[in-house]
């Protein structure tokens, strides 16, 4: 848990802790992608490791991303533990095929010969107007896929947590990280700490309904929660944080308490996260619920470009709080 | 390579390659060249400032490649373009105003705001899109290609890449089909020697991007990317080929972007260094046209020089001020034009 001394760093600086840290413990990790190298990432997040790992452990690639994915599975699969950073998960598309086909089968068809402990960074969400090419989520394509670990962090904290058990995870995982994390300051330990995969957080405890919310959207349900609480409504705020494998006991005892669910995902709204979630929910709990549950999800459009339109395909938090009254009533 | 720099070329030699061309077209060229350019540095500021959301790419210091290659073009051939696309909009006749109201985000943006710089459309101008996807267009100017020899309507296809999108699988996959298949397509090498912050030196072997033409038995040449004329006279013969034979070329274009990557990453001091980017200033394709057209048609075509950047000025801020007034699309617009 997090105090009040805690340092306050950047998502980007939390994520260059964790790769420093996992490259020193390992010399088996190294990392894949364009402009990792020397320059850092184009996000920065290899600022910092080139004095220490060089251009042996920094693979700046060209860009092909369908080889240097399909070499990381191939490396995984002959005892490294290989990073392989997409930089926008929409250039993972390009590598679609080695990540489902490869990747995710691997263990499977080797009738667990071959494992490929590897993680796959990318970066998503919709984020200052970067466009249909560069604002999908998509994570729920690959949570359909069986043998893929998804991870979606929502904090600083959790980005290193949680990557660094991604490192050491012996299956393929997923690390989505959102853009809107990476220039924000907030509060991370010093020091080494692991946050285990397949386990929630509860971000904030309340009586009255659960909110589970994905990766910026536990950010809008944590300010949705303040405003709402003034108004004496207290809801219970989850950040599954993986959503494969999911913490489904966390969710289910929430509902258990508050009688009331509303899933937040910002992954258009057919067949993503929060379907998943609602479906296992009633599922497991459903003579517990005393109202339907609700989804807000993101737009089944694309993400567009002009300001007014890109704010409108996301839920928002002041809609997350008009869903929460609605619910309660 | 035997190829010279422009810089290097006598008069004569020029004309000898057929590069030079008349007055009017010449004038062409540099009106062409300096809208793009002007355009950028508003475009650019404009970002800086705020008012331009999201990112872009600039052109500058390319602007030569567009121009030499999309005035060899028929308004009826089709075109696939980069995140690097301003360039290729405004010299495939797109609308300025329309190209720039679409990176303020504005309902009167060549697609309605929803795009913005990596996402230029134009129907009316057969131009398929600038794109975030590196090396994404290509092989939809193959299938563009495919279309037109199966209508046998006679157009091309022309598609712009850059160095690093020849590292793509799109590309290079796309590049074998289109000689197999015989396509009329036409596909333009931007080669700025880098890709974002990626020497093409470092993760290629060799550096004669033409050569993978060749391998694919496809026509295949390299030209001054920064000599408008000498890029003119290689693309007229490349289109010649598509439209009259159905023969797929490669044209590698060799030039520098003497901006950062995009609006905002430093110039140089991270991954170039100056004195790099300042020897191609010196090799700067529109100040460098200027002075040829002026010791070639003599002082009076200087005059005429001016008063084309003053009309290019005058033009980039008539878009601007049309651009900061249109409107946005109501925000419920954004749920349309996803299914027909
Ligand atoms: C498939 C894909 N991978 C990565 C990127 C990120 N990216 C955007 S531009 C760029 C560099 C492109 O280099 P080049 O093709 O040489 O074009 P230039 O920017 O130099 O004009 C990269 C890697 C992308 N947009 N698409
Ligand atoms: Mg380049």
């Amino acid at each position: 848990m997090f105090t009040d001394n805690d340092r306050q760093i950047t998502g980007i600086q939390a994520i260059q802790e964790a790769l420093a840290e996992e490259m020193r413990r390992d010399p088996n990790v190294v990392v894949f992608g364009e402009g990792i190298g020397e320059r850092g990432g184009c996000f920065g997040q290899t600022k910092g490791l080139w004095n220490e790992c060089g251009p042996e452990r920094l693979i700046d690639t060209p860009i092909s991303e369908l080889a240097f994915t399909g070499m990381g599975i191939g490396a995984s699969m002959a005892g490294l533990r290989p990073v392989i950073d997409l930089m926008y998960i929409e250039f993972m598309m390009d590598a679609a095929g080695q990540v489902v086909h490869q990747a995710a089968k691997v263990r499977y068809m080797s009738g667990g010969q071959f494992h490929c402990p590897l993680v796959l960074v990318a970066a998503i969400g919709r984020y200052n107007n970067a466009g249909p090419h560069h604002s999908g989520c998509y994570y729920p394509m690959f949570m359909h896929v069986p043998g893929l670990i998804v991870v979606v962090p929502s904090s600083a904290r959790d980005l290193k947590g949680l990557l660094k058990s991604s490192i050491r995870s012996d299956d393929p995982v997923l690390f989505l990280e959102h853009k809107s994390l990476f220039s924000k300051k907030m509060a991370v330990p010093e020091g080494e700490f692991l946050t285990p995969l397949g386990q929630a957080n509860v971000c904030r405890v309340g009586t009255d309904a659960s909110i589970v919310a994905i990766g910026q959207m536990v950010e809008y349900s944590l300010a949705a929660a303040t405003s709402l609480a003034k108004n004496g409504i207290e809801v219970e705020v989850i950040d599954p944080r993986t959503l494969v494998p999911l913490d489904e006991e966390t969710v289910v005892r929430s509902v258990q308490k508050t009688r009331r669910l509303l899933v937040i995902d910002e992954a258009h709204e057919t067949c993503n996260a929060a379907a998943e979630i609602a479906t296992r929910v009633i599922e497991k709990a459903f003579d517990y619920l005393d109202a339907p549950i609700v989804r807000l999800s993101g737009a089944k459009v694309h993400v567009p470009y002009a300001p007014p339109m890109e704010q409108f395909v996301a839920p928002s938090p002041e809609r997350i709080e008009q869903t929460v009254k609605e619910l309660v009533a | 390579m035997k190829r010279k720099k422009a810089q290097d070329k006598t008069r004569g030699e020029r004309a000898e390659a057929g590069c030079e061309v008349d007055e009017d077209r010449a004038l062409d060229f540099y009106r062409s060249m300096a809208r793009v350019r002007k355009f950028e540095e508003a475009a650019a500021q404009y970002v800086r400032e705020g008012s331009i959301p999201g990112f872009i790419h600039a052109y500058i210091g390319e602007e030569a490649v567009a121009v030499g290659v999309c005035g060899a073009l028929e308004p009826g051939d089709y075109v696939t373009s980069t995140h690097r696309g301003h360039g290729h909009a405004l010299s495939r006749g797109l609308s300025m105003k329309s190209v720039m109201a679409e990176l303020w985000g504005k309902r009167d943006g060549t697609n309605l705001g929803r795009g913005g710089s990596m996402h230029i459309f134009d129907a009316s101008r057969h131009f398929l899109g600038t794109n975030g996807i590196v090396a994404g267009g290509v092989p939809l100017a193959a299938g563009a290609a495919f279309a037109i020899r199966y209508k046998k309507t006679g157009q091309i296809a022309v598609s712009f890449v850059g160095d690093g999108g020849t590292n793509h699988g799109a590309f290079l996959e796309t590049l074998n089909i289109a000689a197999a298949f015989d396509l009329p397509l036409v596909i333009v090498v931007e080669n700025n020697l880098y890709a974002t912050s990626t020497p093409y030196a470092c993760v290629t072997k060799t550096q004669d991007i033409a050569l993978r033409g060749t391998a694919v038995g496809m026509a295949a040449e390299t030209v001054d990317g920064n000599d408008v004329e000498e890029v003119h006279a290689t693309a007229r013969k490349a289109v010649a080929r598509a439209r009259g034979g159905s023969r797929p070329s490669l044209l590698v274009c060799q030039t520098y972007r003497t901006v950062g990557h995009y609006e905002g990453e430093p110039v140089a001091g991270t991954y170039r260094t100056w004195e790099e980017v300042e020897a191609w200033k010196q090799k700067d394709p529109i100040i460098n046209y200027k002075k040829r057209l002026i010791e070639r048609y003599g002082a009076t075509i200087a005059e005429q020089l001016d008063r084309i950047d003053e009309e290019a000025g005058q033009e980039v801020a008539s878009a601007v001020e049309f651009s900061r007034n249109a409107p946005f699309c109501a925000p419920v617009e954004a749920t349309e034009h996803v299914y027909g």
